[in-house]
């Protein structure tokens, strides 16, 4: 099987690698990159822990190939170390006790990131839908759901 | 698990895809979104070793108003759907079907082509453009073919697709403004796929009522239908229904025929 040449943007670095055709985007991020905040828990789009940003659009990392994210901008959690709206997100998962063992964690960041900047307003049900496709094993709902809510409130109109 | 080991080609017309297709033949698959496919190839279970990537093909991205009907390209997205940057002939509809269907980051790359290709008799796309009485647009190696949407679900996970067949887009007949229409999903979780699925579309004395989750494939339930328009008492229209999905329902499973029979009555109750 040949090998595929891409060229991806990773965290704003400027990547060229060769890769097999079969690499998920996980794989290519954890391994050639050496980026492990994405996390891989079923590799079939059910647990959320591997989601990143393609093209700043939301993304199981486990659900598409690498190949197919060449020419494309990659961003994983490192990638947001000095974004403001993880970083308040960050905040409020700490306050809230919202991890534990904090596998989950990096999915729950993405998606909570994701709904802010859609809705900055959300309500619990709101919350509790867009984590509908992330699982956490050890910390329950609770604590995530108030983080996520705790950082609505604190969210100012230019954030 | 990881998939094994296949050719990745990435045509830039659909002219190119189509060759290529026909090339490799069984062995070659489009891929689209990635959002079923990818599963089955992490589980082993796609066998072919040639994938050929239609996601950025411009012509299954575009848009056409068709006057009476709407073109839809297989590649638009279920969130374009769900935000309404992809036009809704349904009068919301569409909009409603795709913000149901996965989660977010599924719909963000999941497109309405794959979902039908799929086949999935639990999915949404094939019931509700069933319920819309949309068509396929088919490109292939022989040329162009248009195929109604009850062609071409011919059962589980098969469509009336020939080797080599790439759907282009879906043509979808506006609806009017008084046009009544119901969408009731019944699943175990948030962004699952559907226990029960209801679609109902009604115009005036026209009712197209359907069932998915049940069976092999989206099916048009045109005797309950009838019965519903013709007036019939409620009573009847159940029974009616009833015979209807014991004849969808494989196995003695009465928990399911009361649930189908569920979703559809409320549907029903919807567009009254
Ligand atoms: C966790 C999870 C939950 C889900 N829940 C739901 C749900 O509730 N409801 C639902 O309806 N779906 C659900 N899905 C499936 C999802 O909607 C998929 O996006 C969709 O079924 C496939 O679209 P795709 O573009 O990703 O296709 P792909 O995965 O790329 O392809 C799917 C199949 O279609 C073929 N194909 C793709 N594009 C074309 C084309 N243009 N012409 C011909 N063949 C083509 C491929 O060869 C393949 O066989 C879920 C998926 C996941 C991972
Ligand atoms: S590893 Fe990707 S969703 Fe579970
Ligand atoms: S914190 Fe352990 S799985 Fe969520």
């Amino acid at each position: 099987m040949k090998m595929t040449e891409i060229s991806v943007r990773v965290n704003g670095v400027a990547m060229k690698s060769s890769v097999e055709p079969r690499t998920s985007l996980a794989d290519y991020v954890r391994e050639t990159c050496g980026l492990t905040a994405t996390h891989l828990g079923c590799e079939h789009g059910a647990c959320g822990a591997c989601t990143v940003l393609v093209d700043d659009v939301l993304t199981r990392s486990c659900l598409k190939f690498a190949a197919m994210c060449d020419d494309r901008h990659v961003t994983t959690l490192e990638g947001l170390a000095n974004d403001p709206l993880t970083d308040l997100l960050r905040q409020c998962f700490h306050e809230s006790h919202a991890l534990q063992c904090g596998f989950c964690t990096p999915g729950m960041l993405m998606a909570a990131r994701d709904l802010l900047r859609r809705n900055m307003t959300p309500d619990e049900i709101t919350v509790r839908n867009a984590l509908a496709g992330h699982i956490c094993r050890c910390t329950g709902y609770s604590g995530i759901v108030h983080a996520i809510l705790l950082a609505a409130s604190r969210l100012k109109p230019d954030d | 698990m990881k998939p094994a080991a296949f050719d990745y080609h990435r045509p830039a017309t659909l002219a190119e895809a189509i060759d290529l297709m026909e090339r490799f033949g069984d062995s070659a698959a489009a891929i689209s979104g990635g959002q079923s496919l990818v599963p089955l190839m992490n589980l082993r279970l796609s066998p072919s070793d040639q994938l050929v990537d239609v996601s950025r093909l411009a012509e299954l991205q575009q848009t056409r108003d068709l006057g009476d009907s709407v073109f839809l390209g297989a590649g638009l997205t279920h969130a374009m759907f769900e935000d309404g940057a992809a036009p809704d002939p349904a009068n919301g509809l569409m909009r409603q079907a795709a913000s149901h269907i996965a989660y977010r980051a599924v719909r963000c790359h999941g497109t309405i082509g794959g979902s039908v290709a799929m086949a999935d008799p639990a999915a949404d796309w094939p019931a509700v453009l069933l319920a819309l009485d949309a068509a396929a647009l088919v490109r292939g190696p022989m040329g162009e073919r248009r195929i109604a949407m009850d062609a071409l679900l011919t059962g589980t996970y098969t469509t009336s697709l020939e080797t080599g067949e790439i759907i282009t887009g879906f043509e979808v007949p506006k609806l009017p403004a008084d046009a009544r229409t119901s969408y009731v999903k019944f699943n175990r979780k948030v962004g699952a796929f559907a226990s029960s699925l209801a679609v109902a579309v009604r115009q005036g004395e026209a009712l197209r009522l359907v069932l998915a989750g049940a069976g092999p494939r989206a099916t048009l339930l045109a005797a309950t239908a009838a019965a519903f328009i013709a007036g019939a008492p409620k009573t009847s229209v159940r029974n009616t229904l009833a015979g209807e999905v014991a004849l969808i329902v494989e196995a003695d499973d009465p928990y399911a025929c009361a649930l189908h029979i569920a979703t559809i009555l409320r549907a029903i109750e919807e567009i009254s």
